[in-house]
Parts: C-alpha cells; sequence; structure tokens
C-alpha cells in the first residue's frame, strides 16, 4: 500500500512528455508476437487440423473420438498421474521449502539445497528412468519394489523426483516473504501455532501454493520422455499415445487422431485453471 | 553400371536416414561403400523410425538434404508408395516375387525371425510357456508399444504362432500377454541395450538378427525360436522419387542388393540379418557359409504377414493391447 501511494504521488506526467512516448502497449510487442508465433499459431494448427482428416477436409466427427473409452481412459491416466505426482509435490516440497527457510538464511544447508533443487527440477528423461530401474527395479541395487509398475504409483514416485526440488524452488521466496514479527504478534495475542497456521500462516501462504501446486500439474502432464523410458509398452497416458498416432509403423498413425489429442489436453488445461482461478480467488480474498 | 557410377561419383553425395550403425552391420555397410566409391554418406536420424523416414521425405521435399533412399518397415512402405521411384537392381531375378513389388517401388531387403533372446541364467528355453514359471518374474519384455512398433506386433504375433493360432488372429498372442501379465512376468520396460546389460529385461521378445549376443553386447545371451511358429519380417528399400542425388541413391541401392564377397547382401548377413537373396546366393556359391551358419537354428516354415494380417492385427492391439497388460 505504502508503495503505491508513493509512486503515485512521484509519478507526474507532463503533457508534452506524453505527447512525444510512443503509445505504452508498443513495450510489449516483442512478447505479443512472441506468444503469438510459438503459442498461438502452433495451438490453431492443432484445433483446425484435429478437425480434418488425412485429405485435408473437415471431419468434425473427429471429436467423437473423444468419447472413445481407450481415449478417455489416456486422459484419465494423465490427469490421475499428474494429480498425484503435483499433490506430492507441492506437499513434500512446501515442507521442505518451510525447514529451509527456517534455517541461517546464508548458511550453507540453504544453499546446498537451492543449488541441488536448480539441478535435479530439471533432472528427468531417460537418464531418470534408469536411475529408478536399476535402484528399486526388477534387478534394483537397494530393493525391489514390486509395486514399481504400477500405474500411477510407481512413475508417480519418478515423477516427484523432480516435482518435489521445484516446488522449493518456486515456493521458498513465498515462505522467505512471511515475516517473523507476524507470528510474534500473534503469539503475544494468545494465539496457539495451529491457530497462527490457520488464520494468518495458512492463509498467506495459500495463493503462492496454489499456483506451485498448478506449475506442477502442467509440469507432469506433459511430460513425455520420462514415462517413455520407463514403461512404453503400453500407453496409459495421453503424450505417449499422441506419439503412437505420430508415429505408429503398423498403421495405426494419424495426424489428425494426435491433433486431437493435443487439443483435449488443451482443454484439460483450461479446464484445470479456471478450476485454480476459482479457487485462487477465494485464498486471496484477504488481499482485497 | 559404369555410367551410374560415374554419375553418382559427380554427385559425390548420399543421404540416408534411420540406420542405426549397430543394426544389421549398417556402420560397416555405410563405411564400404564410402571406400568404395569415394561418396559421403550423410547419415541423419540413426534411431529413426520408418514413419519419421517417410515423414523426413514430405516435409524435407526439394531440399538438398532430403532422404536419397529409406529403409523403411512394410506397412509404411505400401501406405507411400507415391513417394518412391521404382528401381531395379541388376540382381532383380535373385529376389523372390512375393518380396518385391512387380514395378520395383520396393524391394524388401533383410530381415530375420522373431525370437527370444535371453539371459542363459535361465538355463535353457524350449517352448513359449516356459516363460510364465516364476523364474522370470517381471523379466519378459517386448521391443516397444506393439500399437506403435512394428518389432513389437511381430512379437505379439509369434507367440501367437506358437500358441497354435495363425496369422491372421492375433488373438492367441494377446491373449499369452495377459497370461505373462497376471504370473508377474511381464516387464513394461521397454528392451534397449541399456536395460539388457542393466539387467533389467533379461528376456527380450526381437529379431533374431538384434537378439545377437554380439548386438546386445552380452556374452551370455541365447536365442530361441519356437518350432513352428517361425515369423519372419523383412525390411524393404525405396529410393526418394525427388532424391536430391539420384543416382547415389540408384547405385547405393545396387551395391545393397549386390551378391559380392564385401557387397551389401553379405554384410547384412555378417551383421545376424537374412539377406533378401539368401536362397539364390546359397545356390550359386557366393554366400558367406561361416556368417550363414552363425544364424539362429528354426523348425519350420517361415510365415509371412500379409498387408491385410498386419493391418487386422494393428486393429486388434489397438482395441485390446492395453486392456490385456495393464
Amino acid at each position: 500500500m505504502a508503495v503505491a501511494a508513493t509512486s503515485e504521488i512521484g509519478a507526474r506526467p507532463s503533457r508534452a512528455g506524453r505527447r512525444l512516448s510512443a503509445p505504452t502497449w508498443v513495450g510489449t510487442v516483442p512478447f505479443l508476437v512472441y506468444v503469438a508465433i510459438f503459442l498461438l499459431w502452433p495451438t490453431g494448427i492443432v484445433v483446425v487440423d484435429s478437425l480434418k482428416n488425412p485429405t485435408g477436409a473437415w471431419a468434425f466427427s473427429n471429436v467423437t473420438e473423444l468419447g472413445n473409452s481407450l481415449v478417455r481412459g489416456y486422459f484419465i491416466g494423465s490427469f490421475k498421474l499428474s494429480l498425484l505426482s503435483s499433490v506430492a509435490g507441492a506437499v513434500l516440497g512446501a515442507i521442505l521449502a518451510y525447514a529451509i527457510a527456517s534455517g541461517n538464511p546464508d548458511g550453507v544447508v540453504r544453499r546446498l539445497y537451492l543449488a541441488g533443487s536448480g539441478v535435479l527440477a530439471q533432472f528427468g528423461g531417460v537418464t531418470l528412468a534408469f536411475a529408478f530401474l536399476v535402484t528399486i527395479g526388477p534387478v534394483g541395487l537397494l530393493f525391489h519394489a514390486s509395486w514399481y509398475y504400477d500405474f500411477p504409483w510407481g512413475i508417480g514416485l519418478i515423477y516427484t523426483y523432480f516435482q518435489i526440488p521445484l516446488m522449493v524452488l518456486v515456493f521458498l521466496p513465498a515462505i522467505d516473504g512471511v515475516k517473523v514479527q507476524w507470528r510474534e504478534a500473534s503469539e503475544n495475542l494468545g494465539a496457539s501455532a495451529w491457530q497462527y497456521w490457520r488464520y494468518v500462516g495458512g492463509p498467506l501462504l495459500m495463493p503462492a501454493f496454489l499456483g506451485g501446486l498448478l506449475l506442477l500439474f502442467a509440469n507432469a502432464l506433459s511430460s513425455f520422455a520420462t514415462i517413455i523410458a520407463w514403461e512404453n509398452q503400453i500407453a496409459y497416458i495421453v503424450p505417449q499415445q499422441i506419439s503412437t498416432a505420430l508415429s505408429s509403423e503398423v498403421g495405426l498413425s494419424n495426424v489428425n487422431v494426435a491433433d486431437l489429442l493435443a487439443l483435449g489436453m488443451v482443454v484439460l488445461v483450461a479446464i484445470v485453471m479456471t478450476g485454480y482461478a476459482l479457487l485462487q480467488r477465494r485464498a486471496a480474498r484477504w488481499l482485497r | 553400371m559404369s555410367a551410374l557410377v560415374k554419375a553418382a561419383k559427380a554427385e559425390g553425395t548420399l543421404n540416408v536416414i534411420a540406420l542405426p550403425p549397430t543394426w544389421a552391420n549398417y556402420g560397416t555397410i555405410i563405411s564400404t561403400f564410402e571406400k568404395d566409391y569415394g561418396i559421403k554418406v550423410n547419415s541423419a536420424l540413426p534411431d529413426g523410425t520408418s514413419q519419421q523416414e517417410v515423414d523426413a521425405v514430405k516435409t524435407e521435399n526439394g531440399t538438398a538434404k532430403a532422404p536419397d533412399v529409406m529403409d523403411i518397415g512394410m506397412s509404411v512402405a505400401l501406405a507411400n508408395t507415391s513417394l518412391f521411384a521404382p528401381y531395379e537392381v541388376s540382381t532383380w531375378s535373385s529376389i523372390p516375387t512375393a518380396q518385391k513389388d512387380t514395378n520395383g517401388l520396393w524391394v524388401q531387403d533383410y530381415g530375420g525371425y522373431m525370437a527370444v533372446g535371453y539371459s542363459s541364467k535361465f538355463g535353457t528355453i524350449t517352448s513359449l510357456n516356459d516363460l510364465l514359471s516364476p523364474k522370470f518374474k517381471n523379466a519378459v519384455a517386448l521391443n516397444g508399444n506393439p500399437t506403435s512398433a512394428n518389432a513389437a506386433l511381430n512379437g505379439v504375433m509369434m507367440a501367437s504362432l506358437a500358441e497354435g493360432g495363425t496369422a491372421s488372429n492375433i488373438a492367441d498372442g494377446v491373449s499369452f500377454f495377459q497370461k505373462l501379465k497376471a504370473a508377474g512376468n511381464f516387464s513394461p520396460v521397454s528392451a534397449t541395450g541399456a536395460t539388457i546389460k542393466a539387467g533389467t529385461t533379461p528376456v527380450v521378445f526381437d529379431w533374431d538378427y538384434l537378439n545377437l549376443s554380439s548386438y546386445v553386447g552380452v556374452s551370455n545371451w541365447k536365442v530361441f525360436i519356437p518350432a513352428n511358429a517361425v515369423l519372419g519380417g523383412y525390411y524393404a528399400q525405396a529410393v526418394n522419387k525427388n532424391a536430391p542425388h539420384p543416382a547415389a541413391a540408384r547405385l547405393w541401392e545396387e551395391f545393397l542388393y549386390s551378391q559380392s564377397a564385401t557387397g551389401g547382401q553379405n554384410l547384412w548377413l555378417q551383421g545376424g540379418a537374412r539377406p533378401v537373396e539368401q536362397q539364390a546366393m546359397t545356390s550359386n556359391g557366393s554366400i558367406d557359409t561361416s556368417a550363414a551358419s552363425k544364424l539362429p537354428a528354426v523348425t519350420g516354415s517361415p510365415v509371412f504377414l500379409s498387408p491385410s494380417q498386419s493391418t487386422d492385427a494393428a486393429n486388434y492391439l489397438a482395441a485390446n493391447w492395453a486392456k490385456a497388460v495393464s
């Protein structure tokens, strides 16, 4: 609030300056062009092509594919895996971030964890799957987890390996923003630890937590290389089936079906985003 | 032939795609061709699939880096004949009629029989049903998803034949894998050289030439082809009709189908693959007999899937595979 007030006073728009300066939206042009080329254009292609047949004619009947029980199964698989790994990753990552934040802000442990998280959040694909395979797979060095191939538990466990560090990275700044004085103030007023978290800490951190959860969900949804390396003889999730639709050697490839599945993922993300926006509005009520 | 060599040398370059150097001896085949003719071979996307080869021909059409020649699976070949230029190599008459297009749009080149490769720590496998025993827990893998990879589809089809089914119906194979899954022996990890070396996939359904101990790099690796389940699979050569190096492309085909001691047919054989002219070469004595004697023994006559049998199998798998094994 104080910051906003200062800047209002500080801003002294001069008439001459306004006439000379370019319209305010000019600065956003590079961003908008970038978004148009790399997001809107490909999305447009996906939408249009998903409604065509391989010869290029319109085929709105493609949409009925989405009602096919097999296709529904891939979407349910994708949703389950993303939900499981994002909730587990967000909760465990948030706890870890809190533990890191309560330590020495300049300490070795914190720097070690942040550097490690930065690396591990990017650890995925064949290397990650293989690391798990030789550690707890069928001939695991450590032990053999018999549920290792059960979907979504096995692959969900592998996903948390990059989800937790990612959550630490995105959630730590929010925890750092929580002032120790707020805790002291609530304790002075007689609040218990539970009451502090229920009425002060929790509501403060909830928007950042939900934002992190959404990021993790999208991260899991679009992951492909890890599950392909881990188990590739059965398609459980949509990206695997998109791969089959694009590159089947046995005559089952159909680019338009791949587009349709991709469109389905766009819709799935849109639904999750809507849910997120509604939750966020509720969680951030205190900000208004 | 000498005019072709001259024209190809003038072009100086050949673009090939999706030829892994360790696959069917392609590393040696490429280097021998380069040495014999002084033509540089650009090998793009060595681990690509047949579909990716065709996609590259389409997307790079008209550019200098478009693939000149393709080595592709039969279903992809039959679906894309409009991209190919007809060409009959000089050894045309040595190629069995069923294994080539009458106009030479595609010609099968090498292949093998579907086999079970396994670590000798399991002893000796004599029947496919041995794989249902508890000692194979989490051990048996295919090379990919059968709705996507040709080798995996043929793995399921071979199980079908071994179970007494016919090539027209893959259902028996799917139920065999369902039994494997129920026994806890099916491993969903896609077999690669790394998983075999690590011991994660100690039993693998794959073509016999990819199940050689020298190919997988494991010394105690054995190969088993069930009796009366000899399922053959051959790849095919095709020339891009808009090849940027048309003469080099045709010279490459001549080289691959050459019966000379260092020609493509014997080089494939040395890589453990069965060259398409094997029978003719055995008759005329040009075959490398020591390489031929190393091929896994088979009982029964080979079965080849017709295009419609492949399509039926693929459609059945699309609807039933995931349900059976997940």
